[in-house]
C-alpha cells in the first residue's frame, strides 16, 4: 500500500466510517509518578480522556501541570523509573505494558509525535530528506526501496509547504529556519499516515507569524491523514483556533473538559476562568483588567487533601479542603462538559461573560491611568529620542586577515521617541533588530550613524560622569529573569546593586531595599534568599525592583513576560501598569506578542528587518493597520475566543525573514508581501526600486485628521484584521 | 540644553518624574527582616555546616599545636638524644626516636608547621594569581587576553621542577617565604586557563550585561559576579593544590632542594620513614597520619565553603529545614 495516495486525500479518514465514532484513543485513570528527592512526584494523578478519529483535542495547563508527561506516557517514552498505571487504549489495543519493541512498531507508524523544539528533534548530521525517508524505511520494511522512500520524502516535504522541496531535502537541519524545521518534523510525523498525532507545544518556540503557518500545516496534515490530534499547549489562543475539545489540567488532573465553545463561553471552574481572564486580548483594548492567579501550583510530592487549586482560588471555602472534587458533568451544560469544582453551580448561575466573571471573582481592578493619560502627547517632553539609528555588524572572512566582506544590517535607520509617562511597544519577529536597538540605546556609546538622546542629552557627547548619571535614569528589565539575576547573590544584594554602584550610603540602601520589595509585591522576609528559591514571576518582580532602585525615568523592558506562564504574566503586567501610574515612568516595551502590547502600550512601533514600518497610537494601529506586515502580524495572533477565531481571516506570510546581511532592495518586506503579489508589474517596480519613506498614514475615515500614525508603504491601505 | 543637564530635562511640565518617593511608612521597614549582605550570608551558611567547622577547627588546632609544641615538648627538633637510637614511643620520646636519636614528636611538629604553611600559602598565592589573570583575560579579551595567555603558555612549557631546582639553591638561607612564592608562581597556569574559559561564558550572561548597564566598572563586575560564580572550581582547585604542594615539596626536598636539613617538613619525614615502615612504623605513621588529617581538614573546609557559596546546594540549608519541619506540623 502506498501511503496516502490520491484516494486517501479524497476521503480523509480512509476506511474509517465517520458513523462509528469508536474512540481512537482512550486514556483511563492514567497515573504517572517519578521517584524524587523528597518522595514520589505524582506528575499525573488519574486523568481520563478520549479522542475520536479526526478530532483535535487540546490539553492546556501551566508548566508542571502534567500535560506533557501524560502524552509521553501515551507514546511510551517515559524513563524506566516512572511508575505508570491506568489504561491507554489505541483503537481498543492496550498500550500500557507493551514492551519497547512492540511499542516501536506502533510509534512512528500509528502514533506520531511533534516536539516543541524542532532543532533537537532532528539529528544534526543527517540531511532532512534522509531523516524523513528513514521514518518511511523503518516502518515500510522491505516493501519500500531507498529511492522510493527518498521520492516520497520530497513529496512529504512539499506537502508541508517547504519551497523547492527537492533541493531543500538535501539540506541539513541547521540550514533550515525554526519554522521550516518544524514543518520537516511534521512531515516525518505524517510519513506513515498515523492514526494519532501528538503535538507537544509545537509552536511555542516559534515566532507568531511562523506559528500561524505551522498551525495551518498541522491542519493540512490532519486533513490529509485523517488522524486525531492531541495538541498540548499553554496558549489558550492556539487552542481556541484549532481544537474541537479541550481538557484543562491542573496539578496532574483534569479539572475541566468539554467542547471548545463550552470551555471558552461557559467555564465552570475558577481556574479555567482565571486562565481565560489572564490573557491579554488583541481585540480588546485597555480597560479590561487582567486577572492574575496568585500563588504557585502545588508541589506534587505530598498534596494535602482537598482541591489542589484551593490555596489559589478566590472562591475557596472550607468544604473545598475536605476532599478532592470529582470530575462531574457541569451544571447547566452538555453531558460532555465536565468540571471538578464543588462550587461550579454558583458559577453557572452567575449571569456574566466569562471574562467579566473572572475579573469579578478574582477581584481584578483596572489601574486608573487617567492621571497620567491626561496630558496630551505634545505637552510631554521626550525622555528618549532615537533618530535614524544605524547599527551594522561587519561580516568577516574566516581567514588570517579577516577581511570585511559585508555587513549585517541589524538596525538600519530607526527613528522614534518616547515621551514622559508613555509606553512605546516595539514589536517584530525575532531577528528584526529590536533587541539590537535597545542594546544600542542602553550602551550609551556614540552610534555608527544617527543620534540617540536620553533625557535631552545626546549620548555622543557624554562625558564619563554624565554617562554614569544617565544610567540612573534609564534601567532595563530583561526577558529571562533567571539569567539576569546573578544566581550567587542574595536578593538584598541584587536589589541593592545599582545603588551600591552609584555610591549610595549604606543606611539609605538598608531602608530602600525593603521599600522596593514591598513596591513590587514581595514580602520583605524573603530578602535573604537566593533567586533560585523564587518562582519565575517573583524573579521578574525582583528584576523590576532592581530596575526601580534608582528611581529611573525610563524603563526598557525586553520581553519581560514572554518567559512566564500566562497566569503569572498577568500579575507582572498589572504591576507594570500600576508602577507606571504611581511613579510616572516611561516604558520602552519590546515584545513579540502584540496582544501584550495592546494591553500595556500607548503607542506601538512595528519593526521589520531593521526598520520601523509602522508607528502610531495603539488604538489607531490596531484598529486600522495599514502596512501589510502589521496586518499579517496582527492576524497571526490567535484570539482566545473560538467564535472570533472561526470568523477571522488570516493574512498568511510566506517564507521566513530574509537575512539582514543581504536585505532586499527597495521595500524590504516585498519578498514576503501579500500586497506586492497582487500588484501589476509597473507598480511592483516601485516597490523593488524605491524604499518607501515613512509618511503620515491614511485617515481612518475620508477627511478625518490623522493624529499619530505613520506608515512606510507605497500602497498603504487599511485592512481590519483583528 | 547642555549635556550636563540630564536630570532636570524631563521635569519641566508633566509630573512624570521617577523621583517621586514611594509611599511606604518609614517605620514599617525597620520591623521587617533585616537584609544582610552576601558576605554575612555565606558566613552564616558556612557556620551551619558542621563538617566544615570541624575541619576548620582541626586545621587551627594542628597549627596551634605545631607552633606551641616547643614550649612544652621535652626535646627540640634539632636536638639529638645519643642515649636513644630508634626507640619506640615512650614517656620521654612521645613519638619515639630516629636512627640518629632525633625526637620524632618534635620533628613531626616542626614538619607539620612547615608543610601546612607551605601548602596553604602556595595554594593562596596560586589561586590569587590564577583568578586575577584568568578573569581579566576572559573578561577584557583582545590584547589583554592574548598577552596574558602568552605568559601562561610560556610558563606552562617551562619545566617548573627544573627551574625551582635551579633557583632554590640561590635562595638557600633566605626565608622559606621565597620558596613558597616560587612554588606558587608555577602552580597557577592551568587553573588560570580554566577560569578564563569560564569567564568567557559568564561574560555573556545577562546578569553581567545588567551590571554593565547599571554602570558597574569592570573590577566590580569581576569581583561581584564573575569570581563568585566560579567559586566552586576555585575552592576545589585550592584544596587540591594544598595537597599537591606538600607532595611537590617532598619531591624537591628529596633531590636536595626546598626544605633542607636540619630543618624538616612532613614530606622529608615521610620519605625518610617510609623505607622502614614495617619494622619501625613510628617514624612514618605519625607524620603520614597528620598529613592525611590536615589534607582531609582542608577538604572539609573547602566543601563547606563551596556549599556556602552555592545557593543550589542543600548543605547550607539543611538545618533550616529541620527547624521548619516541626513548625509545619504544628500548623496542620
Amino acid at each position: 500500500m502506498t501511503m496516502f495516495d490520491t484516494d486517501v486525500l479524497a476521503d480523509p479518514g480512509g476506511d474509517r466510517s465517520p458513523g462509528a465514532r469508536e474512540p481512537l484513543l482512550e486514556v483511563t485513570d492514567l497515573e504517572v509518578s517519578f521517584p524524587g528527592e523528597e518522595g514520589r512526584v505524582r506528575a499525573v494523578r488519574g486523568i481520563s480522556y478520549h479522542l475520536a478519529p479526526g478530532e483535535v483535542l487540546g490539553i492546556v495547563g501551566e508548566s508542571g501541570s502534567g500535560k506533557s508527561v501524560s502524552s509521553l506516557a501515551v507514546m511510551g517514552l517515559l524513563p524506566p523509573q516512572a511508575k505508570i498505571s491506568g489504561s491507554i487504549r489505541l483503537r481498543g489495543q492496550e498500550l500500557l505494558g507493551l514492551s519497547d519493541t512492540e511499542l516501536s512498531r506502533i510509534r512512528g507508524r500509528r502514533i506520531a509525535m511533534v516536539f516543541q523544539d524542532p532543532l533537537s528533534a532532528l539529528t544534526p548530521v543527517y540531511t532532512v530528506g534522509d531523516q524523513v525517508a528513514e521514518a518511511l524505511l523503518v516502518h515500510g520494511g522491505r516493501s519500500m526501496s531507498r529511492t522510493a522512500a527518498a521520492k516520497r520524502a520530497v513529496e512529504l516535504l512539499d506537502l508541508v509547504g517547504i519551497p523547492r522541496a527537492a533541493t531543500r531535502a538535501a539540506g541539513f537541519p541547521h540550514e533550515f529556519s525554526g519554522g521550516m524545521r518544524q514543518r520537516a518534523v511534521i512531515a516525518m510525523a505524517i510519513a506513515n499516515d498515523p492514526d494519532l498525532i501528538i503535538a507537544d507545544e509545537p509552536t511555542t518556540a516559534l515566532d507568531v507569524t511562523v506559528q500561524a503557518q505551522v498551525l495551518e500545516v498541522l491542519k493540512t496534515a490532519q486533513e490529509v491523514t485523517g488522524a486525531g490530534i492531541v495538541l498540548i499547549t499553554h496558549d489558550l489562543g492556539v487552542i481556541a483556533g484549532t481544537a474541537d475539545r479541550v481538557v484543562v489540567m491542573y496539578a496532574g488532573r483534569a479539572v475541566e473538559s468539554g467542547t471548545v465553545d463550552e470551555i471558552f463561553a461557559t467555564p465552570r471552574m475558577p481556574y479555567t476562568l482565571g486562565l481565560l481572564g489572564s490573557i491579554p486580548r488583541l481585540d480588546v483594548g485597555r480597560g479590561r483588567p487582567l486577572v492574575p492567579i496568585e500563588g504557585q501550583p502545588p508541589s506534587l510530592v505530598a498534596l494535602p487533601p482537598g482541591c489542589p487549586f484551593g490555596p489559589r482560588c478566590p472562591l475557596h471555602v472550607e468544604a473545598c479542603d475536605q476532599a478532592e472534587p470529582e470530575l462531574l458533568t457541569a451544571p447547566g451544560s452538555g453531558r460532555d462538559h465536565q468540571v471538578a469544582c464543588i462550587r461550579s453551580g454558583e458559577l453557572a448561575s452567575a449571569d456574566a461573560e466569562a471574562e467579566e466573571l473572572a475579573a469579578e471573582i478574582y477581584d481584578a481592578k483596572d489601574v486608573d491611568t487617567s492621571a497620567i493619560d491626561a496630558a496630551s502627547r505634545a505637552d510631554r517632553d521626550a525622555v528618549l529620542d532615537v533618530h535614524a539609528l544605524v547599527k551594522h555588524y561587519p561580516v568577516r572572512t574566516g581567514g588570517l586577515f579577516r577581511r570585511t566582506v559585508g555587513a549585517v544590517h541589524a538596525v538600519d535607520g530607526v527613528t522614534f521617541d518616547v515621551r514622559a509617562g508613555e509606553t512605546l511597544g516595539l514589536v517584530g519577529e525575532s531577528g528584526c533588530g529590536k533587541s539590537t536597538t535597545i542594546l544600542e540605546i542602553l550602551g550609551l556609546e556614540p552610534p555608527m550613524s544617527g543620534s540617540v538622546q536620553v533625557l535631552g542629552a545626546d549620548v555622543a557627547t557624554l562625558s564619563r560622569t554624565d554617562r554614569k548619571r544617565i544610567r540612573r535614569d534609564m534601567q532595563i528589565v530583561f526577558q529571562d529573569p533567571m539569567a539576569s539575576l546573578d544566581p550567587r547573590l542574595p536578593v538584598r544584594d541584587l536589589v541593592a546593586e545599582p545603588m551600591e554602584i552609584q555610591g549610595f550610603p549604606a543606611t539609605k540602601i538598608a531602608d530602600r531595599v525593603p521599600e522596593l520589595m514591598k513596591l513590587v509585591g514581595l514580602r520583605s522576609e524573603q530578602i535573604n534568599r537566593y533567586p533560585n528559591e523564587f518562582s519565575g514571576g517573583q524573579r521578574q518582580r525582583i528584576c523590576i525592583a532592581r530596575a526601580l532602585a534608582l528611581e529611573p525615568k525610563v524603563l526598557v523592558l525586553d520581553e519581560p513576560v514572554s518567559a512566564l506562564d500566562v497566569s503569572i504574566q498577568a500579575g507582572v503586567l498589572n504591576l507594570l501598569n500600576e508602577l507606571k501610574v504611581r511613579l510616572g515612568l516611561a516604558y520602552l516595551f519590546v515584545a513579540h506578542d502584540l496582544s501584550v502590547v495592546r494591553h500595556i502600550a500607548d503607542r506601538v512601533a512595528v519593526m521589520y528587518l531593521g526598520k520601523i514600518v509602522e508607528i502610531g497610537g495603539v488604538d489607531e494601529v490596531f484598529a486600522a493597520p495599514q502596512h501589510p506586515y502589521t496586518q499579517a502580524l496582527l492576524s497571526a495572533i490567535p484570539v482566545p475566543d473560538p467564535e472570533v477565531e472561526r470568523r477571522r481571516e488570516r493574512v498568511l506570510l510566506t517564507g521566513d525573514l530574509p537575512s539582514p546581511a543581504d536585505p532586499p532592495s527597495g521595500c524590504r518586506f516585498r519578498t514576503r508581501c501579500p500586497l506586492f503579489l497582487a500588484l501589476d508589474e509597473s507598480r511592483q517596480a516601485r516597490c523593488i526600486e524605491q524604499e518607501p519613506p515613512r509618511s503620515p498614514a491614511l485617515p481612518g475615515e475620508p477627511g478625518a485628521r490623522v493624529a499619530d500614525h505613520e506608515v512606510a508603504c507605497h500602497y498603504a491601505q487599511i485592512r481590519a484584521v483583528v | 540644553m547642555t549635556t550636563t543637564d540630564v536630570t532636570n530635562g524631563a521635569a519641566a511640565r508633566i509630573p512624570a518624574v521617577g523621583a517621586t518617593p514611594v509611599t511606604v511608612p518609614a517605620g514599617a521597614a525597620s520591623s521587617e527582616t533585616e537584609g544582610i549582605t552576601r558576605g554575612r550570608l555565606v558566613m552564616r551558611r558556612f557556620v551551619r555546616n558542621r563538617l566544615a567547622l570541624a575541619g576548620l577547627a582541626t586545621l587551627v588546632l594542628l597549627y596551634l599545636l605545631a607552633l606551641t609544641s616547643p614550649l612544652f615538648a621535652p626535646w627540640a627538633y634539632s636536638e639529638y638524644d645519643y642515649t636513644a637510637f630508634l626507640q619506640a614511643p615512650s614517656a620521654s620520646h612521645w613519638f619515639g626516636t630516629s636512627q640518629i636519636g632525633e625526637d620524632v614528636f618534635a620533628q613531626t611538629m616542626r614538619g607539620l608547621q612547615k608543610s601546612l604553611s607551605i601548602g596553604l600559602l602556595t595554594a593562596a598565592v596560586s589561586i590569587v594569581i590564577a583568578s586575577v589573570v584568568g578573569a581579566s583575560a576572559g573578561y577584557f579579551g583582545g590584547w589583554v587576553d592574548r598577552g596574558l595567555m602568552w605568559v601562561v603558555d610560556l610558563l606552562l612549557v617551562l619545566p617548573s621542577f627544573l627551574i625551582i631546582a635551579i633557583i632554590s639553591p640561590a635562595l638557600r638561607g633566605d626565608s622559606w617565604i621565597l620558596f613558597v612564592l616560587l612554588l606558587g608562581l608555577f602552580a597557577w597556569m592551568i587553573t588560570a586557563r580554566i577560569l578564563r574559559g569560564m569567564t568567557l561564558t559568564l561574560r555573556e550572561r545577562e546578569f553581567v550585561k545588567a551590571a554593565k548597564f547599571m554602570g558597574a566598572p569592570p573590577r566590580t563586575i569581576i569581583r561581584r559576579h564573575i569570581l563568585p560564580n566560579m567559586a566552586s572550581l576555585m575552592i576545589i582547585d585550592v584544596t587540591i593544590t594544598v595537597g599537591a604542594t606538600i607532595l611537590l615539596e617532598t619531591g624537591l626536598s628529596f633531590f636536595g632542594f626546598g626544605i633542607q636539613p636540619p630543618d624538616v617538613s612532613l614530606g622529608t619525614l615521610i620519605r625518610d620513614g617510609s623505607t622502614a615502615s614495617l619494622t619501625t612504623p613510628w617514624l612514618f605513621l605519625f607524620s603520614g597520619g597528620l598529613l592525611v588529617i590536615a589534607v582531609l581538614a582542608v577538604n572539609f573546609v573547602g566543601d563547606g565553603l563551596r556549599d556556602a557559596f552555592d545557593p543550589q546546594s542543600r548543605g547550607g540549608q539543611r538545618r533550616q529545614q529541620k527547624k521548619a519541619a516541626p513548625a509545619q506540623k504544628a500548623a496542620f
